[in-house]
């Protein structure tokens, strides 16, 4: 391993922590990779990670437009950097409550007690918030929750489901409440990325689910949980062909705290949750399901210099589900000069437009929310610079859609009953169980 | 007081300009040291604060050490730890004042407080300053015999920290005995996996000039002590147990029972959540079952998905180093992820050099049941917004159709790719259909109609215009305009910026004279007139060699120029196999991203604790070295291009297209004739008649041709022991450490293919000529053995590996020896008793 230097830049470049654990690397290592990645296209022939100059390699990952980096002259695992770098973001981000440039800047001597104790001399010691406790004696400085940025995907909870209390994945593992009181309570967020491929009959040519059950305990006392999941659960490909039935993984993998005696034979998981937020288990599951929406999309030319694309979407789950935060994206013809749109009368929260630059079309529902069963149509009609002859449908899309579902998980995985061990009766602390699906890569093409 | 001028260097307002704080910063810490007022370590707090925060961007604070060390008298933690902090950040370059702060560390060592003891060790073995060494021995002994183990954790490493500054003082002090004890007694884990960690170091680092450390170095690897880790793996954090993982790979199993019993430890590894303790399992089952090829291929089969779920659930550059492990497995083993291939399809929000290697992946997997699917999906992405990732998808189709013997529907697709009317998809699809011509001249039908009807004109990129001009030579008598397409192109020689392109104009001139003189004549005339005016020095050559040879005689010019066309079997493969070997010994590290072996881009001492390359260091096979290799090695692991053929490199490196004759002269730039260089870039064609005429340059320029076969006289017969023995380690190690002597590819005889439907037939026929089988694997049509003989008289081993493909009836050898000289012997050898293979 041996890591030489760890360091969190902004996004102008300014170090916010900087560590050196072996005195290796020739100064000015900040600025070097700093310069590198600046250069780096967002979009196009970005240089594969991580980033080597002069015999060091560097690092890094980015987190809410911070650069968490880490130096090394070794030929280290490239993984296990990498997940030390998230790991330590995930850290601090249990201490400080909310993470960002300000909370950063305000608690840096914090962030410092930390590094102390993560890394010695290079060599990784723990990465446990729970462990790091009984080393860190500052109080950490809390941003309030109002300036709270949308970027943590827990966040979006707090925008669809009313039932969810604000401050409760931004609180910290170790601040008090101003109360004076912690409250007891634990979150289970079941949440799945979707990626999905339409052929452009609109058959499914490829979908993936990858999901992940997190976890974030505030119960005092460490009490051991028991999770059950679906019963009719089974993991390995071996059983895709057999049955149509129950929800069937390809594969999944655990956190190191959980205990998988029972796992066989009723399918719970238990553990003793470590203070802090990490993912009680990932799983990835290529089983059909039946995707949230669907895209129609024609495009066809009207006349010599024009033509006319129509994109439909159907929100395909139950009424009782809203789906918010959407964009729909399709790239345009090359020579594509002009497109004027026309939404749905009374259409209400869209917006659309035409970037000319990359030729591209952006149907933006963010404000606005789709019910289940909804469906929402946009013409454009657009003017060509230049004649053109061929096909028409192999200039343009595929068209590629994000959005966000609260409450809602495609792959029925479920969790049934969680289950808090301790003695007194009287012992009830709040459950949150909760679920969101989201678009990874969402494609249809035309 | 510092002048007020010195803010002024400084003109961001962001940024305090430094000096003039720094000195505010002093007196204020100067007032506070002595004071003792009620609240005085808030204010301390805020002024450490500032100081620190100086630090972090880079404002020189070390002034203020004297200040700083006067304030540490303080019971605040917090205040301590800051403290620490900026100690252990200006120590080094203010020795005298660190002199200062010995004396509260060591105090501080032995507070009562465990949490300040460690503190205090800590920050006093991260003083660097070589001259207080001294100081660190005692209160280093104590935190090693502590009750407390998070000072043990701290002095352990403290230890190692010793040992960089100043190694003899830490050696003579008996400290890693002392370690080495704590690592098999200590009670915490993390004490002895910090105790692990530093013996790796240290002993890794001494053994390069003490036996003991070499002894002790290997003790490491004993089985006791391996098992003693992997017992108790789970017992460790994460992290120590990728230390741990590290460290069983290098263990070499006494048997097969050794390497069940360590797989089944470690089996629930691989469903842990962090990616680097799955990896490290994997290079545990992948390096243990090496020699085991069924064991082997089941280790893939089971390691796939959790890879798979990895590559999925981290963040984008997590996924990219899980996937670049995937890739170099899928290539290795390209028939086991045959089934997966919709895994590697490219999504369309994933940065480019992701789908740069799911592409690499899709073209690898791609075989006879999965081939329309890939090819129809890699055709989505000629489409794409991306130019880059089509033009990659474009070559990606074109490889699949040149690593498949049934082009036909491929072939079909990239004509369409012709009539998409995008400039680079032209392009790139008109390379491609050049090689695929080259490989496959069978379909120049189809191809050349298509190719015929597009202009010229609209072709811009010298390589793609290159192919359309080549293909308009080669298939003049099928293209009736040829003659004056190229006629029209000569016209506008001095258009023509590209030299390469002007080199096959001429090339093309030549061979389509030779097929419709009379409308050529012309059109060559003003070619060859043009070229011998030619700027640029090889055109300038090249044309007055075709002068010359025209002169001459016109039939030994078409003879040297267009000679009957042979087909390229295969294109030759980007990286050495010994590369890609070191390569996969160097498992989950940098050098699987980058794709090189870490001894090109590493020094050596930070190729890792345990590393191969460093006995092998000089047997290894790196680019300088090149006279006595074939030239396969001598590409550059960079060279994207897998398509190397002659004329499209003008940068004379002429890697040969090797693959299509026995042709291997190593061509270097500097030390070769012009002439040799005309013959070396005039095309493919003219590389086949060079076949048969090089020995003579060869000869002539002394370039010690190795690997020369045919001509040569016979050698000698040779004689192999029958029953020679070589266990299954000891040939991966001599595997790895040899160069290849020899390669060379044989046909094989249709009775010999017939047999291989029962490929242990073919490990019972060659034991009956004394070579013996240590692995065989693959299946139709791509079988691989590894075979092993021995002299009969002394103990000098041959080491081969054997690629039969039963489609092409082609067998590739790649011969490895002790003695290098008789490697051509054995192959004969080896060949002789192949070739009755299948005979009654």
């Amino acid at each position: 391993m041996m890591i030489s230097q760890f360091f969190v830049l902004s996004q102008r470049g300014d170090n916010i922590v900087f560590r050196d654990y072996r005195a290796e690397v020739p100064k000015g290592s900040t600025e070097t990779f700093f310069r590198k990645v600046k250069f780096w296209k967002e979009d196009g022939n970005a240089e594969a990670p991580p980033i080597f100059v002069d015999g060091v390699n560097y690092f890094h990952v980015k987190v809410v437009g911070l650069y968490f980096v880490a130096t090394t002259r070794v030929n280290v695992s490239p993984s296990l950097v990498l997940e030390l770098l998230q790991r330590i973001a995930r850290v601090i981000k249990d201490y400080l409550g909310v993470l960002n440039e300000d909370s950063f800047r305000k608690n840096f001597v914090l962030v410092y007690e930390l590094l102390d104790e993560v890394i010695d001399f290079g060599y990784v010691q723990t990465t446990s918030t729970e462990v790091l406790k009984s080393y860190v004696f500052n109080e950490p400085i809390v941003i309030a929750p109002a300036r709270l940025q949308p970027i943590d995907p827990a966040a979006i909870f707090t925008q669809g489901a009313k039932r969810m209390p604000g401050t409760a994945v931004t609180k910290s593992v170790v601040a008090n409440d101003p109360s004076g009181r912690r409250r007891e309570e634990i979150f289970v967020d079941i949440i799945e990325k979707i990626s999905v491929t339409f052929s452009s009959s609109g058959y499914i040519l490829t979908s993936e689910i990858d999901g992940t059950i997190q976890m974030k305990s505030y119960l005092s006392g460490n009490p051991e949980i028991r999770i059950a999941l679906n019963e009719d659960l089974n993991i390995g490909r071996d059983y895709r062909s057999s049955s149509g039935s129950g929800v069937i993984l390809d594969d999944c993998n655990f956190h190191e705290s959980v205990r998988l005696d029972s796992f066989d034979s009723d399918r719970t998981l238990s553990l003793v949750p470590p203070d802090g937020e990490f993912p009680v288990m990932n799983y990835r599951m290529t089983q059909e399901f039946k995707p949230p929406f669907h895209v129609n999309t024609l495009i066809e030319e009207a006349g010599r210099l024009k033509a006319e694309v129509i994109i439909k979407i159907r929100a395909e789950f139950p009424s009782d589900i809203i789906a918010n935060t959407i964009t729909v994206q399709m790239p345009l013809p090359n020579f594509t000069s002009r497109a004027s749109f026309e939404l749905e009368p009374g259409a209400a929260g869209q917006k659309t437009d035409f970037k000319e630059s990359n030729k591209m079309l952006e149907w933006s529902l963010k404000k606005a929310s789709i019910v289940g069963g909804a469906e929402h149509t946009l013409r454009a009609k657009l003017t060509f610079s230049q004649e053109f002859h061929g096909n028409i449908t192999k200039e343009a899309g595929p068209v590629s859609m994000t959005f966000t579902i609260p409450m809602y998980n495609v792959s029925k995985l479920q969790v049934k009953y969680l289950q808090i061990a301790k003695k007194s009766s009287s012992y009830n602390p709040y459950r949150w169980v909760r679920y969101m699906t989201q678009a990874n890569s969402y494609v249809a093409r035309i | 007081m510092p002048p007020p001028a010195a803010s002024s260097r400084y003109p961001s307002p962001s940024q305090p300009s430094g000096k003039s704080e720094v000195t505010d910063l002093k007196s204020q810490l100067r007032q506070l040291a002595g004071s003792r007022a009620p609240g005085v370590d808030d204010s301390k707090r805020d002024l450490f604060k500032k100081v620190i925060s100086y630090m972090t961007i880079g404002i020189d604070v070390s002034s203020v050490f004297g200040e700083m060390v006067m304030c540490s008298a303080t019971s605040d933690i917090v205040l301590k730890k800051m403290c620490y902090l900026y100690v252990g950040n200006y120590a080094k370059g203010n020795p005298d004042l660190s002199l200062l702060t010995i004396n509260f560390l060591q105090r501080d060592c032995k507070d009562e407080d465990p949490m300040i003891r460690g503190l205090a060790l800590r920050s006093l073995c991260s003083l660097r300053v070589p001259n207080l060494v001294e100081y660190l021995l005692g209160p280093l002994g104590s935190g090693l015999k502590d009750n407390n183990s998070y000072v043990r954790t701290i002095a352990v490493t403290g230890v190692l920290k010793l040992y960089h500054i100043s190694a003899s003082t830490c050696i003579d002090a008996e400290f890693p005995a002392t370690l080495k004890s704590l690592m098999l007694h200590d009670s915490d884990a993390q004490v002895v996996a910090n105790c692990l960690a530093a013996l790796q170091e240290i002993w890794s680092l001494e053994a390069s000039h003490s036996e003991e450390a070499c002894r002790e170095k290997e003790s490491l690897l004993s089985k006791p002590l391996i098992y003693y880790f992997l017992n108790r793996i789970k017992e460790f954090n994460e992290w120590a147990q990728c230390l741990i993982l590290e460290l069983a790979v290098k263990y070499v199993p006494s048997d097969s029972n050794d390497i069940f019993d360590i797989m089944n430890l470690l089996e629930d590894r691989l469903q842990h959540a962090n990616g680097a303790v799955v990896l490290a399992t994997v290079k545990v089952f992948l390096q243990l079952t090496l020699s085991m090829t069924d064991v082997h291929q089941q280790v893939y089969e089971r390691i796939k998905s959790p890879l798979l779920t990895l590559v999925s659930s981290g963040s984008p550059e997590q996924s990219y180093a899980i996937l670049s492990h995937l890739h170099l497995l899928v290539v290795r083993a390209p028939f086991i992820f045959a089934s997966d291939y919709k895994h590697f399809y490219c999504q369309y929000n994933e940065p480019s050099y992701v789908k740069k290697l799911k592409l690499e992946m899709l073209t690898a997997i791609a075989n006879e049941s999965n081939t329309y699917e890939i090819v129809t999906e890699l055709c989505e992405y000629a489409a794409n917004v991306d130019i880059e990732i089509a033009r990659e998808s474009i070559r990606a189709v074109g490889k699949i159709a040149l690593q498949q013997y049934d082009v036909n529907a491929i072939v079909d697709r990239l004509l369409q790719f012709l009539e998409m009317e995008k400039d680079y998809v032209t392009a790139e699809t008109l390379v491609l259909v050049k090689d695929l011509l080259r490989k496959h001249p069978q379909w120049s039908h189809d191809c050349i109609s298509v190719v015929g009807g597009i202009s010229s004109k609209n072709i811009q990129e010298p390589k793609a215009k290159a192919a359309l001009i080549w293909m308009l030579g080669e298939y003049a008598q099928d293209m009736s305009d040829a003659p004056y397409i190229l006629e029209n192109l000569i016209e506008n020689w001095e258009e023509e910026h590209s030299a390469e392109v002007r080199l096959h104009l001429l090339t093309a001139a030549m061979k389509c004279f030779f097929k419709r003189a009379p409308e050529t004549q012309k059109a060559l005339g003003i070619a060859l007139a043009a070229g011998i005016a030619d700027f640029h020095q090889d055109v300038h050559d090249r044309a007055l060699f075709y002068y010359r040879v025209l002169q001459y005689d016109v039939h030994v010019a078409e003879s040297v120029v267009s000679p009957p066309q042979q087909a390229v079997s295969a294109f030759a493969d980007t990286q050495s196999s010994e590369i890609k070997d070191r390569i996969f010994d160097e498992f989950n590290s940098l050098s699987v991203i980058y794709q090189k072996p870490s001894y090109m881009f590493t020094d050596k001492e930070h190729r890792g604790p345990f590393e191969f390359s460093e006995e092998l260091g000089s047997t290894s096979i790196t680019p300088e070295v090149s006279s006595d290799i074939v030239p396969a090695q001598q590409f550059e692991a960079n060279d994207k291009d897998l398509l190397l053929s002659t004329d499209e490199k003008d940068d004379n490196k002429g890697l040969s297209s090797n693959n299509c004759s026995a042709y291997t002269a190593p061509y270097e730039s500097s030390n070769i004739s012009s002439q040799m260089q005309e013959l070396a870039i005039s095309g493919p064609a003219a590389s086949a008649t060079t076949t048969q005429s090089s020995f003579d340059f060869d000869d002539l320029l002394g370039l010690g041709l190795s690997a020369a076969p045919a001509p040569t006289p016979s050698p000698p017969l040779l004689k192999l022991n029958p029953r020679a023995s070589l266990d299954p380690r000891a040939f991966q190690q001599k595997w790895r450490q040899l160069p290849i002597s020899l390669t060379q590819e044989y046909s094989v005889n249709p009775q010999g293919i017939a047999a291989l439907t029962v490929p242990q037939s073919l490990i019972k026929h060659m034991q009956s000529h004394s070579i013996h089988c240590i692995a065989s694997g693959g299946q139709s049509p791509n079988f691989k053995f590894f075979f092993f003989a021995q002299k009969e008289a002394e103990p000098s081993d041959y080491l081969t590996e054997c690629i039969i493909n039963s489609s092409s009836a082609k067998a590739q050898i790649k011969v490895k020896a002790d003695d290098q000289s008789t490697s051509q012997a054995f192959a004969t050898v080896f060949e002789t008793a192949l070739s009755k293979f299948g005979m009654p």
